[in-house]
């Protein structure tokens, strides 16, 4: 038994650290570092960086364009990734629908939407959602009526992450109302600038807008935009949300938040004439989060250890999950503890994209709260941490 | 990267899953926990014959190897049946002990008796003010002429009444918490002025109190240089802690098991309890404990094994202690609700379990003294 990379991952990591060090641009970094949201200019910048050296789709096998890496070099990468705060690729083009793509589109669909995920030319974004199936995905309304070679699109999606960005939409609709509700959802992908498609952005607690809904109205859809069968959509869509689940734990991200902790604690007042780093509640507060991080780790490694002898990413990446976010979560909830009073003044566009002022407060205090309100998002998006459960109480314990 | 047991690992774990499922049921351990030794010697010595009580031992010493991954192994299996039988203070503490501090001559003494069975000791280190603190020693030792005179109380030495040999730490120079000053004395269970109270722990064990009035013995009779036995015995409570927390996971193992198989079969409201949502996710909950508790005692142990330096090795100990505790009070407590009322009755194992992970949590320092001690590291 042994935690050791071996002398190519080694030699692969070093790699991935020097690239990061040489091509992850300095102003992105100071954005990051300061939590100022990066533009969508700014994003694709980084995604073609990305893409030039050949790294933009880990997820990918080679015969497409992606790196074929093994499970172990994708954790050294986005590991590496997290560390120095680098944006990983956004997710709904490369690890979404195109997994989905791959594995049941035809060649045409392939060679139409794979090389522009790839090359960052098209911005996917997300229509699963609907405001009455959430977590209950499988009811979903949105109806997708044929006629002729066409299907035509009625009903509306929510919680659409950048779709203000978006070029293409994936979505689940409904094909066939008269069966069981899984076995009447086809998988369509459906151009954003067709006509009869509107957007309303949904402010979150934190001030931005990064979610929409989407409404439909008689969109007309070419029938090709189908992906695989008919009503088969609901067995494509359970992939895709594996996918989704990989790579949640979090862990270098949660590292680098913790040593951030650690140091603003250091440098922030009691009240007392001390430091909250000596404060005793503090103090035992980040040594759990601390201890925590080190078990969520090895948890995702053993995970991994299984997925490099070619077992399936099984339910117990639930764990990974549910641990992940609300360990996250208990993060913001000491960034708030620590910023006090600083994360009082409800001052969004501090945080905007192309802010170039003077932040409020000492180091990001002020994005404190607003970081808290927005990662409640963590526990309920992805399937809810409840969802998670049931997932872990069926598929592992056979409940 | 590679969490896959050896080939011997495996069948090490083999061998002690296939005992504790064919030999050591609830039952039969309930009929040993009622005899007045608390431990069968039948177990014992077949545990020398399997080769069990050389896993602590390095090759060097005669041994298996000494591997903290090997230990946890084993461990992990004991937790699932309860062991009563003084593995963890004799094998574990005791032998360990004496590999790490003896000379030549107490090593070839003592170490092959403990391998084969024929010698069990116990270490005597905690005092009733030292609380978890193992260097935290008021128990004095006074030099006069060739031999030793110990005086002090010492609590809770796992296996006292067992024990031929008591490992006893005492100070010969210092306060009572200075790192240094620190010895252990091998003194026989008969020597005058011992006095053993002997009693049963919450979790079946065989314990006991020991008084110390004027304990002569030999300068020969001392592990190691005089005063210099601190990071020593640093050392091997840490290793225990370690074996504590493994056997904990095993332990914890079970009551997942029980409890998922038993809400399958109890039915109320015309269905099995195993259909309400409300306990689904508190099972899931368990899983998430057991999963996470099992993650942090592997990377432990690893880096026990490891050449890293011993303050990396005390934290990766006090870490996993400490959240295999936390652990161990959501999985033991859910347990026993979700049992309902025969999860608090004498005649069920799951409330035994749960005695026994109780245990396990406070021994060798509980969940927060480990936090304390990570944050202090």
């Amino acid at each position: 038994m042994n935690a050791d990379f071996t002398a190519e991952e080694l030699a692969f990591q070093a790699e991935v650290r020097e690239f990061l060090a040489n091509e992850f641009p300095a102003e992105l970094k100071a954005k990051v570092d300061k939590r100022i949201r990066l533009s969508k200019e700014e994003i694709v910048s980084w995604q073609k960086i990305l893409h030039k050296k050949g790294w933009m789709a880990p997820n990918w096998p080679k015969e497409y364009g992606g790196t074929g890496w093994t499970p172990t070099q994708k954790y050294i990468f986005s590991t590496e990734m997290g560390l120095v705060g680098a944006p990983e690729p956004t997710p709904f083009g490369v690890t979404m629908v195109a997994p989905v793509i791959m594995a049941y589109g035809t060649e045409e669909q392939k060679q139409r939407f794979l090389p522009d995920i790839l090359e960052s030319n098209v911005w996917w974004c997300q229509g699963y959602s609907e405001p009455n199936a959430g977590s209950d995905l499988a009811s979903l309304k949105t109806m997708a009526v044929r006629d002729g070679d066409h299907y035509v699109v009625n009903g509306n999606k929510t919680w659409n992450t950048y779709g203000q960005y978006a070029d293409w939409i994936f979505c689940l609709v409904r094909t066939d109302n008269s069966v069981k509700k899984q076995e009447g959802i086809s998988f369509l992908l459906i151009d954003m600038k067709s006509p009869g498609i509107t957007l309303k952005p949904i402010v979150l607690l934190d001030g931005h807008a990064e979610v929409n809904e989407v409404f439909f109205d008689d969109v007309r859809v070419p029938a090709e935009n189908l992906i695989g069968e008919e009503n088969k959509g609901w067995t494509y869509a359970k992939v895709l949300l594996t996918h989704e689940r990989t790579n949640i734990a979090g862990v270098p991200r949660g590292k680098r938040r913790l040593a951030a902790l650690k140091r603003v604690a250091a440098e922030t007042d009691d009240g007392f004439g001390g430091t909250m780093a000596d404060n005793p509640d503090f103090k035992a507060q980040l040594a759990e989060v601390e201890i925590e991080l080190q078990a969520l780790e090895y948890a995702e490694l053993r995970t991994l250890a299984a997925l490099s002898v070619g077992k399936a990413p099984g339910p117990e990446s639930s764990i990974l999950k549910i641990v992940g976010t609300e360990l996250a979560q208990k993060m913001d909830e000491m960034s708030v503890e620590l910023a006090g009073y600083n994360c009082l003044p409800f001052v969004p566009e501090q945080f905007e994209e192309g802010f170039e002022g003077e932040q409020m407060g000492p180091g990001s205090s002020a994005a404190a709260a607003l970081s808290y309100f927005n990662n409640r998002k963590l526990s309920i998006f992805g399937g809810s941490n409840e969802v998670q459960r049931n997932i872990i109480s069926k598929a592992v314990l056979g409940l | 990267m590679d969490f896959s047991y050896s080939e011997e690992q495996q069948m090490l774990q083999e061998s002690v899953q296939k005992f504790v499922m064919q030999q050591y049921d609830f039952y039969k351990r309930d009929d040993i926990i009622k005899t007045e030794a608390g431990y069968s010697t039948e177990n014992w010595n077949l545990f020398a014959e399997l080769g069990w009580l050389t896993v602590p031992f390095s090759e060097e010493d005669g041994g298996f190897g000494g591997n903290a991954v090997d230990l946890m192994v084993m461990m992990e299996e004991f937790g699932k049946g309860m062991l009563v039988e003084p593995y963890l203070s004799a094998a574990v503490m005791g032998g360990t002990l004496v590999a790490d501090l003896g000379n030549e001559e107490q090593k070839s003494g003592l170490i092959p008796q403990i391998m084969e069975g024929g010698l069990i000791t116990a270490v005597a280190y905690a005092e009733q003010g030292s609380r978890f603190n193992p260097l935290n020693v008021k128990t004095s030792a006074k030099a006069e002429g060739d031999e030793v005179v110990l005086n002090g109380a010492k609590i809770n030495v796992l296996g006292a009444p067992n024990a031929q040999i008591l490992l006893v730490s005492a100070r010969d120079s210092g306060a009572a918490t200075d790192a240094e000053g620190i010895s252990l004395y091998l003194v026989d269970r008969d020597a005058d002025g011992v006095d053993i109270t002997a009693y049963t722990t919450i979790d079946g064990r065989k314990s006991g109190d020991v008084a110390l009035n004027n304990v002569r013995v030999p300068a020969t009779a001392r592990l190691g240089a005089a005063g210099a036995a601190g990071a020593a015995l640093s050392a091997v409570v840490d290793r225990a802690t370690l074996a504590a927390a493994a056997e904990a996971v095993g332990a914890m193992d079970s009551l997942l098991t029980k409890t998922v198989e038993y809400s399958k079969t109890r039915k109320q409201f015309g269905t099995a309890i195993g259909t309400f949502q409300a306990l689904q996710h508190r099972m899931a909950d368990m899983f998430i404990q057991c999963q996470l508790a099992r993650s942090i005692v592997v990377r432990a142990a690893m880096i026990l094994d490891s050449d890293d330096d011993a303050a990396t090795k005390a934290k990766a100990v006090s870490s996993a202690k400490s959240r295999v505790g936390k652990s161990i009070r959501l999985v033991g407590q859910e347990a026993v609700q979700i049992h309902g009322g025969i999860g608090v009755t004498d005649e069920l194992d799951v409330g035994h379990l749960f005695k026994r992970v109780t245990a396990l949590d406070l021994m060798f320092g509980n969940a927060e003294y480990h936090l304390q001690r990570f944050a202090s590291l």
